[in-house]
């Protein structure tokens, strides 16, 4: 891992297979994940594609590193949206499910590779982000919350 | 939540999450320099306390542990009782605090 980082550890009330589908299916994120939807055949090396989902444009695109299902999920993505960020490297994101209890899940989610001045940005992305997957979870709906 | 709480209610404590929020991933040592005021007994257990908390995640790499920075809990605390609509008053209201602070 390349600093800097960002780490976030969450337990939500759900199993790992819940979980999973949760992160690796359009439908799903585009329900907590600011609308965006996740496509992608999820073969190691193949393209990672965030959508908006208002206007099906492209907001940011990567590459799966790692695809072990339930437990280890890994991609790239950089943003494809913003002019100032075409060129910038892409930032990678890590995320390993366990087991907690019988109906508990621990999610921890390591975001590195970012560059410094996004640190701050993405710190207000990850926190609504994963509140809205835990409510998604746990009460089938989500938050309304505004960026 | 109470540990969450506990944590938070020593400043020692809040120093070693500030110290993480401007740099995350930090061994003992290094933040043992950065709280020069703290003995290397002291800084152990805070981060002890912090990590049963939650907000506080240890990574091992080779032969050292680094300390990260986990926000959900406390974003949990502001869920919990901020509405979104005082979220984004506090928001602005925090955004003018720094610019009127810099300015001066």
């Amino acid at each position: 891992m390349n600093n800097p980082a960002m780490v976030h550890v969450t337990y939500i009330e759900t199993t790992p297979e819940k979980l999973w589908a949760a992160l690796t299916s359009g439908a799903f994120t585009k329900l907590y994940w600011f609308g965006r939807r996740i496509e992608s055949d999820w073969k190691v090396g193949s393209p990672v594609r965030f959508y908006d989902s208002a206007d099906d444009s492209l907001t940011d695109s990567g590459e799966v590193l790692v695809y072990d299902e339930p437990k280890t999920l890994a991609y790239t993505f950089k943003n494809e949206f913003l002019e100032e960020r075409r060129d910038d490297e892409p930032g990678r994101v890590t995320f390993t499910i366990e087991p907690a209890g019988p109906k508990v899940v621990k999610l921890q989610v390591v975001h590195d590779r970012i560059d410094a001045d996004q640190v701050e940005g993405w710190r207000n992305g990850w926190g609504p982000i994963l509140a809205n997957l835990k409510t998604y979870l746990e009460t089938g709906h989500t938050l309304q919350i505004d960026l | 939540m109470d540990l969450v709480f506990k944590a938070l209610a020593d400043a020692g404590r809040r120093q070693l999450l500030d110290a993480l929020r401007e740099r995350n991933g930090q061994t003992l040592s290094e933040l043992c320099d950065e709280l020069s005021e703290l003995t290397r007994q002291g800084v152990t257990k805070h981060l002890r306390l912090l990590e049963e908390a939650g907000l506080v995640v240890t990574m091992r790499r080779g032969r050292h542990k680094y300390h990260y920075l986990n926000p959900v809990p406390i974003n949990e605390i502001a869920e919990r009782w901020i509405s979104n609509y005082e979220k984004d008053k506090l928001r602005a209201l925090s955004a003018l605090k720094a610019a009127l602070e810099e300015e001066s």
